[in-house]
């Protein structure tokens, strides 16, 4: 009660540093992946969904979140890796997407949830360009923590690209 | 203010659609007086809203053919076609000027400026052209003074209007005595302070017109008892009062009337318009958002029921009726489910409508168009008031205007022709729109030259469509109207004939679930049936199991399920599979290939097989099992995702788990490919067209 006003301000600062974001990491195979935690809905564990035909196979299918249809993306398949077999610490993390013209809800299967960092704006590094070997249109940049490497995914990209929510031509 | 502003010019456009409604409903050689007085009164609403929101351009514009309405409605102008065409023109105007002032954009000032002008052209007009303007005045000028009896409805102060300020602006025209009548006073404990329980008889001594005692009372009219009398009653201004108003007759007179007739019969008419009003105020204007939000919630609370109802089941038939608070339990839940149907069905009726929304903008189209072709055309509208849900409603808009359109350009011929032809001079088009199960049928006929078949097989076998031999059954040549790029119009209009509109049409009306059709017969007429679904939020579905999935299957595109015999199926070059289905050949679906479920390789014989009908094609859809048949919420692929093609939707199961919905057009159109663009009417064996039976 008896805080004097710039501790306070002091103790907020700490806590959302404007000039960092934060960014929940989670981990596919050994590599480290991070996303904007505002933009975070909710994590669960890996539950069946239901299977939608006729749509690339890195589309899992769709589930029931409290009413709503939620696709989800298996993020190992998008990006080519290997599969591997979903157990009792596959998470979905359910996101919100910015596409052009309005907002999505979608979940990724990932391995596992990491954890939740402050990564300071100045130390957001641009990613390299791999030429042809990785595609970085997906990134958003590279943050070291803890001397660990951190790819920061930019998830608008990801997911609103052309195969995920334009009307395939599988099957056309 | 803001939130005012978007009430005023809901109204406003409302005020518009009555006044275009009843200007058209206007019978020019009687005119009803009621009539005039409604359009008069949307007028002057706008008027007066537009007056204090301060869109004066709109107010000064409205005020002038609120002039000249109110000129008809005392019966010293008449009411021409004419004035009738300006006055629609000006219901146009206003309604440009409202939308740019809704929307923000440019009001045409020179559409309005010409506007302005014809109507002041015919005011000016009828001046000398119509003496009787004068003549009142001369009348009103001969009497000594006016009897007036003022009688404020009960609710009138609470609309702000106070009779002494109106007594006092009589008092400055002339010498008053005024009479109160105290007579319906009640007694002090059940008088309501709110309410005016006093009546006048004012005699008002001087040289007055009587348009200047109306003025006084302009914006009571419709929420008083009103009667004016001269006080000379001259009995010879009576045969001077124009036809119309004699005509019209005591029986439809307004409240206001500014004829001489007795005063004893102006309350009893008065007290029918104002139960009339009450009845029509029963009703309150809600955002779309806040019902759409009920409904989604009440099809949450649909989900949640039936998986309580399953639970509920499963524990029952688990512990048997033994458990006695299990059997209050299972009561309760039964009890649950109707409430919840109940409430689910009441919901959705919200958004009912009646299909009168759209119907109300043919007669306008028709009006314009029929002038514009030199075409003589009646219109016949039944059934206006069948139901739909609003959404369904705002997409079929457009393509009936198009088809009405398209009935009158090319349908209904010119009266020579249809002279000629040994019909009547007028032609007729009737809408008419009725339920059927589940769907709404909206018909659309004419008695015009129907299709010319000859030209559209000629066109379309230009555009190669049709091999230069082939001779296609009739409905086939009709069906490909509906094709992209064929217009037999002779001449390009602006009315209709780019070539492109029929399969906008059909693309618009499938896009919500819904089909389209035409027959024709040559020389008597066209007719095009639309069938739509009520709504699109809930559907009943037959619920099937195509290996470990569930799928819904439309109820309305089912025809019937069977036991496929293995004799009746025949392979097609190795590949199609024909099933003999009574005497006709269906392509048969085998939905595990379709959605890649399980293995698809397996013999038909004994197989469980649904005959679906979607878009007038036919097919068998193979399943492994038919489960439950239920009622369920329709939620949207595309919401989160993107449209995918076969499938028309999802919904969420009792279980709280996800189920597909099947686009059964869909899931035909893939089978067949794109490479036949042109649905191939299935033939029956002795070589006749499948949809003359449906037809």
């Amino acid at each position: 009660m008896t805080t004097p006003a710039s501790e306070v301000d002091s103790v907020i600062g700490s806590e959302t540093d404007p000039d960092a974001d934060q960014f929940l990491t989670f981990v596919l195979a050994t590599e480290e992946y991070g996303v904007d935690i505002l933009r975070v809905r909710e994590i669960k564990g890996w539950d069946s969904v239901t299977p939608i035909p006729n749509t690339p196979s890195y589309i899992k299918g769709v589930i029931n979140l409290r009413g709503t249809i939620v696709p989800i993306v298996d993020l190992r398949q998008r990006f080519g890796m290997e599969e591997i077999e979903y157990g009792p610490m596959t998470v979905v993390i359910v996101l919100k997407i910015e596409c052009a013209d309005r907002d999505r809800i979608m979940g990724i299967v990932v391995d596992a949830v990491s954890d939740v960092y402050d990564v300071p704006k100045e130390e957001m590094k641009d990613a390299p360009d791999f030429g042809s070997v990785v595609d970085t249109e997906f990134i958003r940049g590279l943050a070291t923590v803890e001397e660990k490497m951190i790819i920061i995914l930019d998830i608008d990209h990801l997911l609103s690209g052309d195969e995920i929510i334009m009307t395939d031509k599988l099957t056309a | 203010m803001q939130q005012f502003h978007q009430t005023f010019f809901e109204e406003s456009f409302e005020g518009l659609d009555i006044m275009e409604n009843e200007l058209l409903n206007l019978d020019l050689g009687n005119t009803d007086n009621e009539v005039i007085n409604t359009i008069f009164r949307a007028a002057h609403s706008i008027k007066g809203g537009s007056g204090t929101f301060g869109f004066t351009a709109v107010s000064e514009f409205t005020h002038v053919a609120e002039t000249l309405l109110d000129e008809m409605r005392d019966g010293i102008r008449p009411v021409t076609q004419e004035a009738v065409d300006i006055l629609l023109r000006s219901v146009d105007i206003i309604r440009g000027m409202l939308s740019a002032l809704s929307e923000g954009g440019e009001m045409d000032a020179d559409a309005i400026a010409k506007g302005q002008a014809e109507l002041e052209t015919l005011l000016n007009a009828g001046d000398t052209a119509v003496e009787t303007p004068s003549d009142a005045e001369q009348a009103s000028g001969s009497v000594d003074g006016w009897q007036i009896e003022f009688k404020p409805h009960p609710e009138m102060l609470k609309t702000g209007n106070d009779p002494v300020r109106m007594i006092k602006a009589l008092a400055e025209l002339g010498e008053l005595d005024v009479q109160t009548d105290v007579s319906d006073l009640p007694a002090l404990l059940d008088l309501n302070p709110e309410d005016s329980y006093l009546g006048w008889t004012i005699t008002l001594k001087g040289d007055v017109a009587e348009a200047e005692i109306l003025e006084v009372f302009e914006w009571v009219d419709d929420e008083c008892d009103l009667a004016i009398s001269p006080l000379n009653a001259a009995p010879e201004t009576k045969p001077e009062q124009p036809e119309t108003a004699e005509q019209a007759g005591p029986a439809a007179a307004a409240p206001v009337d500014t004829s001489t007739q007795a005063p004893a019969k102006e309350p009893a008419k008065a007290a029918t318009t104002a139960a009339k009003k009450s009845g029509e105020s029963a009703s309150i204007r809600v955002g779309i958002d806040k019902v759409d939000e009920i409904i989604n919630l009440v099809g949450e609370l649909v989900i949640t029921q039936s998986m309580l109802g399953q639970i509920g089941g499963e524990l029952d038939s688990e512990q048997g009726h033994e458990n006695h608070q299990m059997e209050k339990l299972v009561e309760g839940l039964a009890q649950l489910e109707r409430n919840t149907r109940e409430l689910q069905e009441s919901v959705m009726r919200i958004r009912m409508l009646p299909i009168s929304f759209v119907f109300s903008r043919i007669p306008r189209l028709i009006h314009d168009l029929s002038s514009k072709l030199d075409k003589k055309v009646d219109l016949v509208v039944t059934g206006e008031n069948t139901e739909l849900d609003k959404t369904v409603m705002e997409k079929i808009g457009d393509p009936m205007v198009h088809l009405v359109r398209n009935a009158l350009d090319h349908g209904i011929e010119t009266p020579e022709r249809r002279v000629a032809a040994g019909k009547s001079e007028t032609g007729t088009l009737n809408l008419n729109a009725y339920h059927k199960g589940g769907n709404i049928v909206i018909e659309i006929f004419d008695d015009g030259a129907g299709l010319n078949k000859e030209k559209i097989l000629n066109k379309a076998r230009a555009n190669g469509l049709v091999g230069e031999n082939e001779v296609p059954p009739d409905d086939f040549i009709n069906d490909l109207i509906f094709h992209p790029g064929l217009s037999t119009a002779e001449t390009l209009s602006d009315v209709s004939g780019r070539g492109v509109g029929m399969d906008v049409v059909r693309k618009n009306i499938k896009a919500v679930g819904g089909s389209v059709r035409v027959s024709s017969t040559e020389g008597k007429g066209a007719m095009f049936t639309i069938q739509l679904p009520l709504t699109l939020a809930i559907l009943d579905g037959q619920l099937v199991r195509v290996g470990d999935e569930t799928y819904i299957i439309p109820l309305v595109s089912i025809i019937e399920s069977l036991q496929v015999k293995s004799e009746q199926v025949n392979a097609v070059a190795g590949k199609a599979e024909l099933y003999k289905l009574r005497d006709e050949y269906i392509p048969v679906i085998r939905a595990h290939s379709v959605f890649a479920v399980g293995d698809a390789n397996y013999s038909l014989n004994d197989r469980l097989m649904v005959v679906v009908e979607g878009d007038g094609a036919k097919a068998g859809i193979i399943v492994d099992d038919l489960l439950a048949q239920q009622q369920v919420v329709i939620k949207s692929l595309e919401t989160n995702y993107r449209s995918v093609s076969g499938i028309s939707g999802a919904t969420i199961l009792g279980d709280g788990t996800v189920a597909l919905i099947l686009d059964v057009p869909g899931i035909i159109d893939m089978f067949r490919g794109d490479a036949n663009p042109v649905p191939p009417a299935p033939i029956k064996p002795d070589g006749s067209n499948i949809a003359e039976q449906a037809a």
